[in-house]
């Protein structure tokens, strides 16, 4: 339980904070500019530094996990997204994962019948889950960028009224938030329901989830419950947008909680697993074509290693091989 | 059976109490660094021998057993493996990459035909990863090493080695947990890595060990010296001779040949790769291959590949060096599983470019292997069905009607190489019985044998009973459905670890070699009356009295 504890008390803290700096502190300036500049900075920063870091190490061998047919003779039907062959059919491959996690799409769940059986039955629920989280979280991003523009851009505009297309509330309810808030609950029950997936669970798996219903959280309470005025949020996004330095308008201290933990969530971003996201448009054995029989590969680093030649093999063997009327080199 | 295994009874009670969970024991409230590692009969294999280790120049040669309390680490350990973890995260991307990007999602978990067969939970690949990734977290990244219990970080100790040899040493580099991962992450890969690091201090598996000083001596894993070897093929022609009437005639080391063929020495010398051989030299006669066998670049298999890429290089060199000296065009590569993997992946970026050879075109049908045109190497597989395609053969596929067939995808040819229609196209056009096993157990998802990767020795048998659980009951199942009684291969560790896997949980079920089947099918000029197969099993509707075609 430590491990869920653990991160649960440090997302309620992390809440506390801004709502006591605001409420009591009168740190508006504190957590409404410089705090959000600080973590974007480190936000960007640190994802450039990461993929710097992972794209300076030489990949010395191509390694794809083909999961196809290979491209061989002309008459056999090769699977070109599963063992590509060429750069062009391995990007297709690495955008259906980026996309559509299609490698999750796969699972199956393992059962032991009696006989004993194994029996493996189709499992979509994680991947069912986790693309919704993915996708309603980049819903929920991309709505917010309305902020940052006099006059939201019309694709945008497009976005969103879809999103509220189901007009039951009072203001209209967006899914997104809801799908995000219901996909991470999933993400979370999961972690405790299946005992393989809790024993592998860490405090470092929790707390980003956590912090991310936290953001939901504050931020679905401050549109349909405790309303917080928006005129001064805009206001003080589009100041941001545009560098300003000036002083935010009073704003309501849940605002800032929401604001002070998607802060929090930028500057964890690029020092935890959350670089998966970069990390999955890398991994070798998805992003190579299969074609090193057709194409040699380039190890940058390839050690010069002794071996032992035909020439020592032969000086050790050369009379047995003589009687045995094998072929030689020297008599 | 081995008094390194439980009976089958035992296994299967255990079995039967815990279903449906496929974990054994209550882990409830426990966490994984604080379960025990425990080695027993039957899940250790004995260290590699000191004078193995002094011949191929290994580190920390001694007399030492993993149920031993010390095991003798060389002074400074700690840092040799330090070192050596950031020298391989600087190196392979793929390494600092699989160690940064796993979510702990555990879609892997239930993969591993490990897990499938123990229960134990660090044989799920997340947990085998982690072994490694707490360390690394540890050692290697500020922020966790601060928050050390936040993110599952701990301190490099003895007992954290101990383990490390306990389950990398339970992976069989299969890659089947690779295909479901979202990240694409390897298991193989990260195995490989940390048995590179437990050979730099001296902790490792005879098994693998004693092959790779062998190969890189006499040429092949069983040591086995150039005239022995060529007996040992001329023995096989005897053979063929007595149950066809045709006298098949190999070269060994001539120069000048058009194709240089390799297989792995499991077919010279183990039964029942023998009968593949003999598959492989009938074939060769009856096309009139132009082909010579080496006695230097005597192996296939690579065991270098489960010890270093150092290593694995060192022994791949002898097949480029080898073709060279022979002025061979291209070379021919037998059925086997990891040496494909090699072959396929490696080899030439390796040991290439392979400029001194000419691109690979069948000098039957003229079918161009552009799929191999730099690397210079052809699998038996795409050959043989090239072959048959353009009607080359004369084939009696009645002749295999005495076997009710399956087959099963080698790991390496799977998820390696990408090989999976190729074996079926020939496999149907030699025999009239095939069945496929269950779809997550075949193609992509085919099950490991248990004992790939240098795990094939009698000591750890427990565990390969284990591991080849999830195998052994894919075949069971058609063997019930459809009475199969022959599963096929084109592995030559497959060839020599299914046989004792299919004894012990579906008894009757025998392993062929591809090539084994196409040497019945293979109607021989000037042949006599084939009423036995190679293995001299009687065939089916060919006795005394059935009428001759």
């Amino acid at each position: 339980m430590k491990k869920v504890l653990m991160p649960l008390v440090m997302v309620a803290l992390l809440a506390l904070v801004p709502y006591l700096g605001v409420a009591f502190g009168k740190l508006d300036y504190l957590f409404g500019v410089v705090i959000p500049y600080a973590a974007v900075a480190i936000l960007l920063l640190g994802i450039l530094f990461r993929m710097v870091d992972w794209l300076r190490r030489p990949v010395p061998f191509r390694i794809p996990t083909t999961c196809g047919q290979e491209k061989s003779l002309d008459w056999v039907r090769q699977d070109k997204l599963e063992s590509p062959s060429t750069p062009w059919q391995a990007a297709l491959r690495v955008l259906s994962e980026v996309l559509l996690f299609r490698s999750l799409f796969r699972n199956t769940k393992a059962e032991l019948h009696g006989g004993p059986k194994l029996a493996y039955g189709s499992d979509k629920w994680l991947w069912l889950g986790g693309l919704a989280f993915h996708w309603s979280l980049l819903v929920v991003v991309l709505r917010h960028s309305r902020f940052f523009f006099e006059e939201p851009p019309m694709p945008l505009q497009v976005l969103e009224n879809m999103d509220r297309f189901l007009d039951v509330t009072v203001p209209a309810l967006y899914l997104s938030g809801l799908v995000a808030l219901a996909a991470a609950t999933f993400l979370v029950l999961r972690r405790f329901r299946d005992e393989k997936v809790r024993i592998i669970s860490l405090p470092a798996d929790f707390f980003p989830l956590f912090l991310i219903i936290g953001i939901v959280i504050a931020g679905i309470s401050m549109r349909y419950f405790d309303k917080v005025n928006v005129m001064p949020v805009k206001a003080l996004t589009l100041g941001l947008a545009g560098f300003s330095l000036d002083a935010p308008s009073p704003i309501g201290s849940l605002f800032y909680v929401h604001l002070f933990l998607v802060c929090v969530l930028f500057v964890y971003f690029p020092f935890s697993k959350l670089m998966h996201m970069g990390g999955i448009f890398l991994s070798p054995t998805r992003n190579l074509p299969n074609n090193s029989r057709e194409k040699r590969h380039v190890n940058p680093w390839n050690p010069d290693i002794k071996f032992r030649t035909y020439a020592e093999y032969e000086d050790e063997f050369r009379e047995k091989m003589k009687k045995a009327g094998l072929p030689v080199e020297k008599q | 059976m081995s008094k390194y295994a439980l009976k089958p009874d035992e296994l299967k009670k255990e079995f039967e109490q815990k279903k449906p969970r496929i974990l054994k024991g209550d882990l409830a409230g426990k966490e994984w660094w604080d379960l025990p590692v425990e080695f027993r009969d039957g899940n250790w294999c004995f260290p590699g021998k000191p004078e193995v280790l002094e011949e191929i120049g290994l580190p920390n040669p001694r007399k030492w057993a993993a149920t031993d309390e010390d095991w003798k680490l060389p002074a400074g350990w700690e840092n040799t493996i330090r070192d050596g973890m950031k020298s391989r995260l600087k190196r392979f991307r793929s390494f600092k990459l699989f160690m940064d990007t796993c979510v702990r999602c555990g879609a892997c978990a239930d993969k591993c035909h490990f897990f499938l067969g123990t229960g134990d939970p660090k044989n799920m690949p997340v947990l085998r990863a982690e072994l490694i990734r707490s360390v690394y977290r540890n050692d290697f990244t500020l922020l966790s090493k601060l928050l050390k219990s936040f993110s599952g970080s701990r301190t490099l100790t003895p007992e954290v080695i101990k383990e490390w040899h306990m389950y990398f040493n339970q992976c069989t580099e299969c890659r089947r947990c690779s295909v479901f991962c979202p990240m694409g992450i390897d298991t193989a890969e990260i195995t490989m890595m940390a048995r590179e690091l437990l050979n730099l201090i001296g902790v490792n598996n005879n098994w693998i060990l004693a092959p790779v000083a062998n190969c890189n001596r006499t040429g092949n894993h069983l040591g086995i010296e150039p005239h022995t070897f060529e007996q040992n093929i001329m023995s096989l022609v005897d053979d063929i001779e007595e149950l066809t009437g045709v006298t098949v005639n190999p070269t060994f080391n001539r120069k000048g040949a058009e194709i240089l063929f390799i297989t792995p020495s499991g077919d010279v010398f183990g039964d029942p790769g023998v009968y593949t051989m003999m598959g492989y030299l009938l074939l060769f006669h009856h096309i009139g291959l132009d082909y010579t066998i080496s006695t230097y670049a005597s192996e296939g298999g690579n065991f270098g590949m489960f010890t270093s890429n150092e290593m694995m290089k060192k022994l791949n060199a002898k097949m480029y060096h080898e073709a060279k000296r022979l002025g061979v065009k291209w070379i021919l590569g037998g059925e086997c599983g990891h040496m494909w993997r090699v072959v396929h992946q490696y080899m030439e970026t390796m040991n290439g470019p392979a400029d001194f050879l000419e691109e690979p075109v069948s000098p039957i049908t003229g079918t161009k292997f552009t799929n191999a045109k730099s690397t210079r190497m052809v699998h038996i597989a795409e050959f043989t069905a090239d072959l048959i395609k353009h009607g080359k053969l004369r084939l009696d596929p009645k002749r295999n009607d005495h076997l009710r067939t399956t087959f099963h995808d080698s790991c390496n040819i799977a998820r390696g190489m990408g090989m999976f229609d190729e074996p079926r196209y020939v496999l149907n056009k030699v025999c009239n019985v095939f069945h496929e096993m269950p779809e997550n157990t075949i193609r992509e998802q085919t099950f490991c044998c248990g004992s790939g990767s240098g795990l094939n020795a009698e000591e750890f048998m427990d565990m390969r009973m284990r591991g080849g659980f999830p195998r052994a009951n894919a075949v069971s199942y058609v063997r019930e459905k459809h009475k199969v009684d022959s599963l096929v291969t084109i592995c030559a560790i497959d060839r020599a670890s299914l046989p004792t896997l299919m004894r012990y949980w579906n008894p009757g079920v025998n392993v062929y070699g591809l090539h084994e089947l196409v040497g019945n099918a293979l109607v021989m000029e000037g042949e006599k009356k084939r009423t036995e197969d190679l293995r001299e099993d009687p065939m089916a509707g060919f006795g005394e009295g059935a009428d001759d075609e």
